[in-house]
């Protein structure tokens, strides 16, 4: 008798499917009526339907998930350390990695950053562009969201179609900045460099044909019933539990609070522009859907009111202490030699202190946290990854749903790795 | 004390070390002994709500300064988007703070990744693991005496009597080639 009790024991501890890592999570009885046990599944750090590197280890009481660990820092790179090291232009290539889906937010999050501690502001004109490029980013962001959720629910041509219109938007960007992804275009006091002359036109171009594969995406999506049904009230978290896990973006708004940075605390010139701020009222799956199509028009009405009213002017600051000056300056003179050659030697050097601002990222609140002592580098930079946030009340809200739930779920919060790892 | 929200602050009976405005933002500093009870009474108090927990970070400052680390709190008051920011210092022998887990559940996976970055335990807090870390990770990454480019020592395969389940299965080929028929096709 006590060798069979030990032996179910054993079986017992045994780290079921878990590969062996270290979890908190065990099998166990469940004493019922059928007598049954539940079931430790590990899903990730890789698996085809979660695009992200996370490890879910779910507990499962037949299909229904009764526990479950999240695990992340599978693509930790070290952004922070690393940041240290390099000084305040340098850190840019790396931010372009942190949400790869829109690098655009994360430049000119760290540029603002930067900017409020040495307490400047930039040009009109560089602040529309950088709006301008935001909310472009913002549309290929919720569209790779959209799209990629879409096709791990079996809406397959709703991803081509989604993809079909990030890849209009994504020539856009590659033809100011020069690249589609690692961007790198923003500059601590302003930017790399201007909009190119018929920028205008193409955009508006290329918005008619994004507009049409959304709305194609939309009559395809929103009224469908499978979709409706894997959607609906699934993922569900309350507005208090969204406030106390201090969610943010779509996600917080799919409860119905109207937190939206660009609206709370305006930066870049974004009270200029009327927008509305979507907010759900059920906080599932499918409210952070509709929210992020709405998010998708809304930003293209900035993007159109921006190109409309884009102001003349210089486009970077004219301060030599932050940006490197003009190259006729450069060769011409002797100041400007010697600025160009400190700025690339030893960096732009903002006073000594700490600051954080924020901006709307993709997915919600992106933050830095800089400390500078005075030199070129910065002493700690700190990133507020939404991402890493959301994932933390992501076992809250798969809790009580079923295995396959956790799919739409995980697609909707729309973790990032780059951004969640850091 | 012209702002008006910091005089409410201050009416609270709240031991601070100081108060200041920053670069436009409303700056505390506590003490480590008086740090609970201010983040309740910031938490709970009607007239502050402060609801939202922004994140929580460290600063290590090695010898510059007296008490090593400095923990940064940012929290928000979510109706009137009121902002503000707490700084607690610790010494390096004893990085110990309690923790905020019981105010804001957001706050676990934040306190998480101090602990695993920087190595300051925080009392109380339900479930305090490595996060971005492995568990065999030795040291803190981000304190300023880890080197940047700091070796680790190579961990042993964790169970090694768990044997890889896709070699164990010892499925057939999904396709059996036939070398020579195919030579003698072509």
């Amino acid at each position: 008798m006590i060798d069979s009790l030990n032996q179910k024991q054993k079986l017992l501890d045994f780290d079921y499917g878990a590969g062996g890592i270290e979890t908190t999570m065990r099998s166990r009885a469940l004493n019922d009526d059928l007598h049954t046990e539940t079931m430790v599944v590990s899903i990730g750090p890789s698996h085809p339907a979660t695009h992200g590197t996370v490890r879910i280890v779910a507990e499962l009481s037949g299909e229904k998930i009764i526990d479950a660990d999240i695990e992340v820092g599978y693509l930790h790179r070290g952004f922070e350390k690393m940041c240290e090291t390099v000084n305040y232009n340098q850190v840019m290539p790396y931010t372009d990695r942190l949400n790869y889906v829109s690098p655009l937010i994360n430049n000119f999050g760290w540029c603002l950053t930067i900017e409020k501690l040495f307490g400047v502001e930039v040009p009109k004109r560089c602040q529309y562009i950088r709006v301008i490029m935001s909310e472009i980013s913002r549309i290929t962001d919720h569209l790779t969201c959209l799209g990629a959720s879409a096709m791990e629910l079996g809406a397959m041509t709703v991803m081509l179609y989604m993809m079909e219109a990030r890849e209009y938007l994504w020539e856009l960007i590659e033809e100011v900045t020069g690249a589609r992804l690692t961007v790198s275009y923003g500059r601590v006091g302003g930017l790399n460099g201007d909009l190119t002359p018929d920028f205008a036109e193409k955009t508006r171009e290329a918005f008619k044909k994004v507009r049409r594969l959304v709305a194609d995406s939309d009559k395809l999506l929103s009224r469908n019933r499978i979709f409706m049904d894997r959607m609906c009230d699934v993922g569900k978290i309350s507005r208090e539990k969204a406030i106390a896990y201090s969610l943010s973006g779509p996600v917080l708004r799919s409860t119905g609070v109207a937190y939206d940075v660009r609206k709370a605390y305006p930066y870049s010139s974004y009270q200029d522009f009327e927008f509305i701020v979507p907010v759900g009222s059920k906080g599932d799956n499918y409210d952070r859907f509709l929210v992020r199509m709405i998010e998708i028009e809304e930003s293209i009405k900035i993007v159109e009111q921006a190109l409309t009213n884009l102001p003349d002017g210089p486009i970077s600051l004219s301060d030599p202490r932050i940006v490197i000056e003009d190259k006729r300056e450069v060769y011409g003179s002797i100041d400007g030699m010697i600025n160009h050659f400190e700025l690339v030697i030893r960096g732009p050097e903002p006073p000594i202190g700490s600051t954080y601002f924020q901006v709307e990222g993709g997915n919600g609140e992106l933050g830095f946290y800089v400390v500078s002592d005075g030199s070129g580098k910065p002493y700690r930079a700190f990133v507020r990854a939404p991402a890493f946030i959301h994932m933390g009340a992501f076992r809250e809200m798969i809790l009580g749903h079923s295995l396959s739930d956790i799919i739409p779920t995980f697609g909707m919060i729309n973790m990032i790795g780059g951004e969640c790892d850091r | 004390m012209t702002d008006p929200f910091l005089s409410l602050l201050l009416s609270k009976n709240l031991v601070l070390l100081s108060a200041f405005i920053d670069n436009g933002d409303l700056v505390l500093r506590v003490d480590r002994k008086n740090f609970k009870n201010l983040m309740r009474t910031l938490r709970i108090d009607p007239e502050l709500d402060f609801s939202y927990f922004v994140y929580v970070t460290a600063v290590d400052w090695l010898d510059a300064r007296q008490n090593r680390f400095e923990l940064v709190y940012e929290l928000m008051n979510v109706s009137a988007f009121r902002r503000l920011r707490i700084f607690v210092e610790l010494p390096e022998d004893q990085p110990e703070i309690e923790s905020c887990v019981d105010l804001w559940l957001g706050a676990n996976f934040m306190e998480r990744e101090v602990w695993d970055m920087f190595g300051i335990k925080f009392i109380g807090h339900p479930d305090l693991r490595r996060i971005l870390m492995y568990p065999e990770f030795v040291g803190h990454p981000l304190r300023k005496d880890y080197p940047v480019q700091g070796k680790q020592p190579r961990i042993k395969l964790r169970y090694p009597e768990v044997r890889n389940t896709a070699v164990d299965m010892k499925r057939p080929p999904l396709v059996k080639i036939n070398r020579q028929s195919r030579n003698r096709e072509s």
